[in-house]
């Protein structure tokens, strides 16, 4: 009896709630620690990046709107979802990082964990960073912190879960939208979470998934006039000044991170709101 | 009968401008090299010569403004940084007839507006920081944060004085030490201010006010001494400056333009909506970065509503800006009545109808008449640059939602403005602006314990309120 043939799988781009292959066909070989091929993901072009944007933008209405309470429910079923398939991702992990196991299910339970954590603050940010304030005069006036809208987000090149989860929970709990940019030298998890989500209530467009060159879409990324802010915390720093240049083009608000659970991940792709009011009879 | 308002100048007695300013660096006067003439926009007489700081008065002055971090405002109590805030903020209370006159004269604003606004509102943001110095650990931003160090800071000719205040205020309440910059065509009352540093007993290097033109800003904003910069300006510059410091370790706030939009729907109160409308754009000669330069109005209303908004505007009276009775003052400059007098002449070009009430114009002095542009398109020039001036362009929407879209439809955010009666009506149109302030059924109010400034284009980060403070302290920006 012969050995069974596996079943490969093909990764593709997640846009818009759709799967497609880029538009450029190109592609790229990932291989895993010890140099077996695993898979050729998709080498995403300038045009799969404005696909996604726009896919990011036509969403991003409905999102924001969305009660926080709602976007909680989302985020915690995605962390449902997740832990349902733990064990895929800790053998994806494992295959291609090439750690032991116990390390890989360190590392996808932090990951649920963490959407646990930032599904918790989709309704209490507000109350973090929200004032009253006692002008002197008749009148009533609050700040509240309001999505910034469409954010880019360059994922870090290790822990090619955890890293990810960290840049776009924060990003998607205030109401935006998010087009990330998975690790180059490991897109898997990312693209095996795009089915996750897929699956997790999140509507389309809200989370959308490129893989690809960093050096070579980063800086579309940047100058990308309908990307409102830029998380890039994945990014080479000899690669920042020229992203920050080209960001400055609309003013992009662009951050990187250092700690992965924190509530300034999500305050930084928030813009503050003051509205003001007259008080009498 | 008509009954004509007798002028009712306001003295310059209280005011004494010296013939010629140096900077003021590390606790005194230094002279300065080269010169230039401040005038006043009212009668184009020159008032004094001031300093255009090069890279040696620069470099003085962050290494004044490095010493006394150094040497003793880093190691003052919140305590003591903030008593010296609270005897600013009292000086310029007791100062505030000097303060108000040399303003108007210098920028050429109505004594109305810089006696009743510019003035106790610098003095208010005194106050309100100097509450927060011993307070920083309940900014709710923790208890590791520190001060950036020595704080680069460009303000822009608008609200000279309110905008010095909006800056140093939070600067020194954090524990940095500052370079400001005035605007090229209004440094008297930066400089007077100085005075004012003095007379609290300020540490020598804890405030130094180098004046000049561009080009010493582009110093300042470049000088590796300098960990923050903070500036407010026009959009185009703000962008330089944010790709000049790309790739520095440098925090940035930047406050820029706007082409604010006032909403006025049809159940709005029609009396008070164009009162708002009026001082939305009329205010400050609408040289504010946040003037309601665009009205939306509902198409339903709009005939009557342009009616008595003209006929308001027959009301508004221009001219001196001394005379207690004038609304609307000089145009700053001489440059900048150039380019409103450009769009305004683009906004002819392009089709839009322009009105204005009559009125004389003084002979000497930049000035130009309250204008209203009728049928404008989402298109034209006019409703899409910041003209920063008295210019109002009013474009009509049929829909609540089309009204939105049209507000919204500009790279800047910075305000905007709602009028209606109806409550569920404001809240949904405020939370669907694009704009870090909103105000609804009222316009252009300020106050320092309340967080300004914009989405998109109009800048980064906010000032006043506990927002504001947050981008004075390192460890809290999410860098």
């Amino acid at each position: 009896m012969s050995k069974r043939i596996d079943v490969k799988k093909t990764y593709k781009l997640f846009i818009g709630g759709a799967f497609p292959r880029t538009e450029s066909g190109r592609t790229y070989e990932v291989k895993n620690s010890k140099g077996v091929f695993i898979a050729n993901p998709c080498m995403a072009s300038r045009k799969d990046l404005k696909d996604a944007v726009v896919a990011a933008r036509s969403a991003q209405s409905g999102w924001s709107q969305a009660t926080a309470y709602n976007r909680g429910q989302i985020l915690y079923r995605i962390a449902e979802m997740l832990e349902g398939r733990r064990e895929q991702f800790i053998s994806e992990i494992s295959e291609l990082t090439g750690v032991a196991a116990k390390k890989a299910s360190d590392e996808v339970e932090a990951s649920i964990d963490l959407l646990v954590w930032y599904a918790g603050w989709t309704d209490k940010i507000s109350a973090l960073d929200g004032a009253t304030n006692p002008v002197a005069g008749p009148y009533y006036n609050f700040t509240i912190p309001e999505a910034l809208g469409v954010v880019g987000f360059i994922a870090p090149k290790k822990s090619a879960l955890l890293g990810f989860i960290a840049g776009i929970a924060p990003i998607i709990a205030s109401g935006n939208t998010v087009i990330a940019l998975a690790s180059e030298s490991a897109p898997l998890p990312a693209m095996s979470l795009a089915e996750v989500i897929a699956t997790s209530d999140v509507p389309a467009g809200v989370v959308n998934i490129l893989t690809g060159k960093t050096a070579e879409l980063a800086p579309w990324f940047a100058s990308h006039m309908d990307i409102d802010g830029l998380d890039i915390t994945g990014l080479d720093s000899k690669l920042v000044a020229e992203v920050k240049v080209a960001g400055a083009q609309n003013l992009k608000r662009i951050h990187a991170f250092k700690e992965v659970a924190t509530p300034g991940r999500i305050l930084a792709f928030m813009e503050s709101k003051t509205v003001w009011h007259p008080i009498g009879v | 009968m008509t009954f004509e308002y007798a002028p009712a100048p306001e003295s310059r007695a209280s005011v004494s401008i010296k013939p010629k300013y140096g900077h003021y660096i590390g606790g005194k006067f230094v002279a300065g090299e080269k010169h230039f003439p401040t005038i006043n926009p009212a009668t184009e007489e020159v008032l004094s010569s001031i300093a255009l700081g090069s890279k040696k008065d620069v470099d003085a002055a962050v290494k004044a403004a490095k010493k006394a971090l150094d040497a003793h405002w880093s190691k003052l109590s919140g305590r003591e940084r903030g008593k010296y805030l609270f005897r600013i903020a009292r000086i310029l209370q007791e100062r505030a007839r000097e303060f108000a006159v040399l303003e108007s004269l210098d920028n050429g604003k109505p004594i109305r507006e810089s006696r009743d606004v510019d003035v106790p509102l610098a003095a208010a943001h005194f106050f309100y920081h100097a509450g927060w110095a011993d307070k920083l650990e309940f900014a709710g931003v923790g208890t590791k944060t520190k001060a950036h160090g020595v704080v680069g800071q460009i303000i822009p000719w608008n609200f000279p004085l309110l905008m010095l205040a909006w800056k140093i205020a939070p600067a020194l309440a954090t524990g940095n030490t500052v370079v400001l910059k005035p605007a090229e065509t209004t440094s008297l009352t930066a400089l007077l201010f100085a005075e004012v540093c003095e007379q609290a007993g300020l540490p020598a290097g804890v405030v130094n006010i180098v004046t000049g033109d561009g080009s010493t800003g582009a110093l300042i904003v470049n000088h590796p001494g300098i960990s923050k910069i903070a500036f407010t300006g026009s959009t185009e510059v703000g962008k330089i400056i944010a790709q000049a410091v790309a790739g520095t370790s440098k925090s940035v706030t930047l406050e820029l333009g706007g082409k604010a939009a006032n909403v006025v729907f049809e159940d709005a109160a029609i009396d008070e909506s164009v009162e708002g409308i009026v001082n939305g754009i009329f205010f400050n000669q609408g040289h504010v970065c946040c003037a309601g330069s665009r009205l939306v109005i509902q198409e339903s209303i709009s005939d009557e509503f342009i009616k008595k908004l003209q006929k308001r505007m027959e009301k508004i009276r221009v001219g001196d800006p001394l005379d207690k009775n004038t609304d609307l003052g000089a145009i700053n400059s001489r440059a900048q009545l150039e380019i409103i007098k450009e769009l305004s002449l683009a906004g002819d070009a392009e089709g839009a109808q322009r009105w204005s009430p009559e009125c004389a114009l003084p002979n000497k002095g930049f000035w130009f008449a309250p204008t209203i542009f009728t049928g404008v398109t989402q298109s034209h020039r006019i409703a899409r640059e910041e003209i920063f001036g008295p210019v109002l362009s009013v474009l009509t929407f049929r829909t609540p939602q089309e009204g939105i879209d049209k507000a919204n439809n500009t790279p800047f955010g910075l305000s905007a403005g709602i009028w209606s009666e109806k409550g569920s009506k404001i809240l949904w149109a405020s939370q669907k602006l694009k704009a870090g302030v909103v105000w609804a059924n009222t316009f252009n109010k300020f106050d320092p314990t309340s967080p300004f400034g914009g989405y998109k284009e109009s800048g980064w980060g906010r000032e006043g309120g506990r927002h504001g403070l947050t981008a004075y302290l390192k460890g809290v920006s999410y860098e």
